[in-house]
């Protein structure tokens, strides 16, 4: 045998020309191709010290692997035969069966040996599986790890039995250390011959490896990596907001979306009408990211500046037709909107609540004139409850108002140009309209939050009526079976009910979900279309807003999973009271005598199920059954802690309380040491398992305990 | 003056795909809202025969009329389409080729292929694609056709669809459309102002809705009748049983919903029933149709 001699190692330039692929899909698009020819090389054998890298482009996917063995190991395998019984005969000769097993394994007789398993000696042959190289192993899974790649929705571009795409595969490119693979992927032979940008390089040019490919493709208009095109777009953005002395709208999706669309990213500037300026901020940046995916540039106060900022996909505009084309453009948009703008406003915003009797919101729950109505309820009893709890923001009259304008603007032409400007809209005609701010604001903000990172309502009379909205969403959908399930959820109900948490949460506002979720489905059965909701619906909701909460405790406010589930098995109906206990469980966590304490609960529940008893079901504990000075010192430090919690709980201190709770720990731990739980005698031992449970009931109304240190945590 | 005229844009493109093989064909008779509704697509582009054609196909959209004083927002605009069946591996070049050939120098120029696939629910029918965006000015629609008439299509057509109004405005560089020269000494205005400003008085304010629902529930009912009664038919019967009659039923239908629509008088959820009632009709006509035209038997039942 020779020395391991130095393993060879080889490049591959892998790339698949398509017509324009969506800009959106192909950030995934480029991950998930470096994962499947990550995985499908590790299946090989052939992942050590291999490096993937994927790139994308409109016109084409590309993956660049370094570092790959050019040939899989030589592996050694034992294969076993016959037992020795039957492999020899009475002699020692071998027999017929050795001899076909000699034969199958492509082995002299003599080579065989014998080997001792578990079950005896048996005859056995070593084979030596040959690796196969790179080249083999890559021209069977660089086809299946294009086709793998998963989209949205992909298309035949010749059949039915045609290969199926996300757009038309037109070449590919693979190249192993200068040599072409003999692949085809959806039909197309792979070879060493790229494509440059439609207009600005040739339509042919040949490759003979990665940075070779990279550089020629750069001189032929295609910048192949995405972060060298953001980079591209950022500097020059840059350059021209500075030129002009003014700043970016910034907008961190739409440079994403410029980074994908185009292969050949240059930025223009182009100007606007300062006339349009009279149009609110909001509308005008949307008419230019919307349809045009210009950034908007503005002054050093703020205010929006009469030009905009274009990413073209050519190398210049040498005679300034680019810029003056989407100048005409930006100027056709504008006076539409500028004409939307005046004729919604020939009337009043509430005149246009008849007209939402037109618009379906959902068939059986009817029409957004009715949501209208059930919205306004909801608003009304969360206000006057905030009221009576001596919130002074809350004002009923004025969440009523918002409400009832909330939706007007669903009817307004500028909302059907611009869906995206819901709300939004509908705020700004109350306020030129003179509603007052407050009611206002509340419309332009009641869709809020969109996301984990969306702001809430602005203030307290559009949190209602953005929580009411929501509810009536989340009520309504569930009671006629509109269930979110896996990637269905068409209502967006799973942000729904995450607007609410968050709402809730971050306004700090004392709400018992159970009763509004109530007050939700009394609207839904007084009001259109008086459906009814039954108990189990509302614990299901419940159960679906805590979900959510849930969710945000441990995802964004970093709770462990144990720490949360032991908090909402003591109950989250009011999600702040929920969030305190989470911050005193979290910060006495730490303490001596906690964990120890939570295993022992933990021990106490499950000899409570063992036994059958319910906790809190009435049996009270006699102390003149107890035998033993173990249980009757745990009865009183039950006791005396146990008022003790309970005052701390009511004025809300629930570190201290928890703290009490885990003085307990000596008496629990003497307990268990000197007494035997499960006595023979049967009163004595109902008594002891009562003791227990009522400990159990008692100090669990903070937190679970039982729940804490699961494995989830370790 | 600038760019070519309305009516040189026609021949212009007329000429060029004409060129590529294309039959010229005429506008359909029968109102549409889409250059896909002429049965030249609709229908062709069922079944396994090759087949290339171009036509010029003024649509209405009652919804979209402006009384002529838009100058982008018309009720009825032209579109000059093209369907290649099967599509060509090289038809993106080709639609490049065809802007250079009505005088768009494409290096002066950003032009791009942006994602937007195109349905069209009342004919059970779409597509993916793009739309083709010249200096961020839409100027056509590209599709991959997957199915018509709820049917999956085999071979796949590519569908043109050029906005000529746009292209000549973009070509001219005139702010309206009733400023476009359409020929050496009149203007789109001279010729098409009065249709836009009277079809848009009578369809949001004239039009008898009552009437229209009428006469909708009629051709429905025809059409159906007519694609009902050609089950069972046979030999000569069958051959020239008129099933482009049905079709053209189902074309009016359409156009009628459309008029509706604009009077304001369907709300969002009989909008969706109505339509679906005339995809039903199409997609039932579209599979009669291949039958008998002798193609595979539909593959796939309608799509929701």
């Amino acid at each position: 045998m020779k020395g391991p001699a130095k393993e060879k190692r080889v490049e591959l330039l892998f790339e698949v020309g398509c017509e324009e692929i969506p800009a959106g899909m192909l950030a995934k698009a480029e991950e998930e191709l470096r994962t499947n020819i990550s995985k499908l090389l590790s299946a090989e054998n052939l992942s050590d010290g291999v490096e993937v890298e994927t790139f994308s482009a409109p016109r084409r996917l590309t993956a660049w692997v370094r570092g790959l063995l050019a040939k899989q190991p030589d592996v050694e395998a034992e294969v076993t035969g016959p037992p020795k019984s039957v492999a020899y005969d009475a002699v020692g000769a071998p027999t017929r069966a050795a001899l076909s097993f000699a034969e199958k394994q492509g082995a002299h007789v003599n080579d065989l040996y014998l080997m001792q398993t578990a079950k005896g000696e048996y005859l056995a042959a070593r084979q030596i599986k040959l690796g196969r190289t790179a080249e083999q192993i890559l021209q069977a899974i660089l086809p299946r790890a294009v086709h793998d790649l998963t989209w949205p929705r992909s298309m035949t571009w010749t059949g039915l039995e045609g290969a199926r795409f996300i757009r038309p595969i037109r070449w590919v490119v693979a190249v192993l250390n200068g040599k072409s693979l003999k692949l085809s992927v959806a039909g197309i032979a792979a070879g060493n011959t790229t494509r440059g940008h439609r207009f600005l390089g040739s339509s042919s040019i040949r490759v003979k490896n990665f940075s070779d490919y990279e550089k020629r493709l750069h001189s032929n208009g295609v910048i192949v990596r995405p972060s060298r095109r953001e980079d591209k777009i950022a500097k020059e953005l840059e350059a021209h907001a500075k030129r002009s002395g003014l700043h970016i709208h910034e907008d961190a999706e739409l440079r994403k979306l410029v980074t994908y669309l185009n292969e050949f990213p240059s930025v223009i500037q182009g100007n606007f009408d300062p006339a349009f300026l009279s149009l609110p901020d909001e509308i005008l940046v949307t008419v230019m990211r919307g349809h045009q995916k210009y950034f908007a540039v503005e002054k050093k106060n703020g205010e929006l500046a009469p030009h905009f900022l274009a990413v073209i996909n050519v190398d210049k505009d040498f005679k300034g037709l680019i810029r003056a084309g989407h100048e005409r453009v930006l100027r056709a948009r504008f006076a539409d909107a500028q004409f939307f703008w005046e004729a919604d406003q020939k009337c009043r915003l509430a005149d246009y609540l008849p007209k939402l009797e037109r618009v379906t919101y959902e068939s059986r729950l009817g029409s957004y004139r009715d949501k209208v109505e059930r919205v306004r309820s909801i608003a009304r009893w969360l206000t006057e409850q905030w009221f009576n709890l001596g919130m002074l923001q809350a004002h009923v009259a004025e969440a009523d108002r918002a409400a009832e304008l909330a939706k007007c603007d669903l009817a307004t032409e500028m909302v059907r140009e611009f869906t995206e400007l819901q709300g939004i809209v509908g705020g700004l005609y109350a306020r030129a309209q003179g509603e007052p701010d407050e009611v206002a604001d509340a419309v332009y903000d009641h869709y809020r939050p969109v996301g984990l990172d969306d702001p809430i309502p602005r203030n307290v009379t559009g949190c209602a009526v953005a929580l009411a909205d929501k509810l009536d969403s989340v009520v309504g959908c569930f009671a006629v079976g509109v269930v979110p399930t896996g990637s269905s959820d068409p209502y967006a109900l799973r942000r729904a009910a995450l607007g609410i948490v968050k709402i809730v949460l971050d306004r700090k506002l004392a709400l018992s979900l159970s009763l509004a979720i109530g007050a939700a489905a009394k609207a839904l059965l007084t009001q259109k279309p008086k459906r009814g909701v039954t108990p189990a619906q509302e614990a299901q909701i419940l159960e679906f807003i805590l979900d959510r909460a849930k969710f945000v405790f441990r995802e964004r406010e970093g709770y462990g999973y144990d720490e949360v589930s032991a908090v909402f098995r003591a109950g989250a109906d009011d999600l702040v009271d929920a969030q305190k206990r989470l911050a005193s469980l979290k910060a006495i966590r730490k303490s001596k005598n906690f964990e120890p304490l939570a295993v022992s609960f933990k021990r106490i529940r499950k000899i409570l199920e063992k036994a059958g008893i319910a906790i809190g079901d009435g049996r009270r504990v006699n102390p003149e059954l107890f035998e033993n000075a173990a249980e009757r010192e745990l009865y009183s430090a039950v006791r005396d802690a146990a008022s003790k919690v309970q005052a701390l709980k009511r004025a809300g201190k629930y570190q201290e309380a928890l703290e009490a709770i885990a003085g307990l720990r000596k008496s629990v731990d003497q307990f268990f040491d000197g007494v035997m739980v499960m006595a023979e005698n049967e009163a004595v031992r109902n008594n002891r398992l009562t003791l227990l449970a009522e400990l159990l009931r008692e100090f669990t109304t903070v937190a679970d305990f039982s729940e804490l240190g699961g494995e989830e945590r370790r | 003056m600038k760019g070519l005229t309305f009516q040189d844009l026609i021949l212009k493109l007329s000429q060029f795909w004409v060129n590529q093989g294309c039959v010229l064909q005429q506008p359909y008779d029968i109102e549409v809202g889409a250059g896909t509704m002429h049965p030249e697509t609709f229908l062709r582009v069922l079944g396994p025969e090759p087949y290339r054609v171009g036509y010029v196909q003024p649509s209405r959209r009652p919804a979209d009329g402006r009384y002529g004083e838009n100058p982008n927002r018309l009720y009825k605009h032209s579109q000059f389409q093209v369907i290649l069946k099967p599509a060509p591996v090289d038809i993106q070049d080709l639609y490049l080729k065809s802007l250079g050939a009505i005088g768009i120098n494409l290096k002066e120029h950003d032009i791009r292929f942006e994602e937007d696939n195109w349905e069209s629910p009342t004919l059970g029918a779409w597509g993916i694609g793009w739309q083709i965006l010249l200096d961020g000015l839409e100027i056509t629609q590209f599709t991959y056709f997957q199915q018509s008439g709820g049917i999956d299509l085999d071979p796949i057509s590519v569908e043109l669809t050029y906005g000529l109004e746009r292209i000549c405005a973009f070509l001219q560089g005139v702010e309206s459309v009733y400023d476009l020269r359409w020929s050496a000494d009149k203007t789109y205005g001279d010729i098409r102002l009065r249709e836009e400003q009277q079809l848009s008085e009578y369809s949001f304010n004239r039009s008898d809705a009552s009437a229209i629902r009428a006469e909708f529930e009629l051709h429905e009912k025809e059409a159906k009748e007519l694609v009902d009664g050609f089950k069972g038919t046979a030999g000569k019967e069958r051959e020239r049983y008129p099933l482009l009659a049905a079709y053209d039923h189902c074309l009016k239908c359409s156009h009628l919903f459309n008029l509706m629509d604009a009077r304001g008088v369907i709300s969002t959820t009989e909008r969706a029933a109505l339509m679906g009632r005339v995809r039903t009709v199409a997609c039932r006509t579209a599979a009669a149709y291949l039958e008998q035209i002798g193609g595979a038997t539909p593959r796939r039942e309608v799509r929701a």
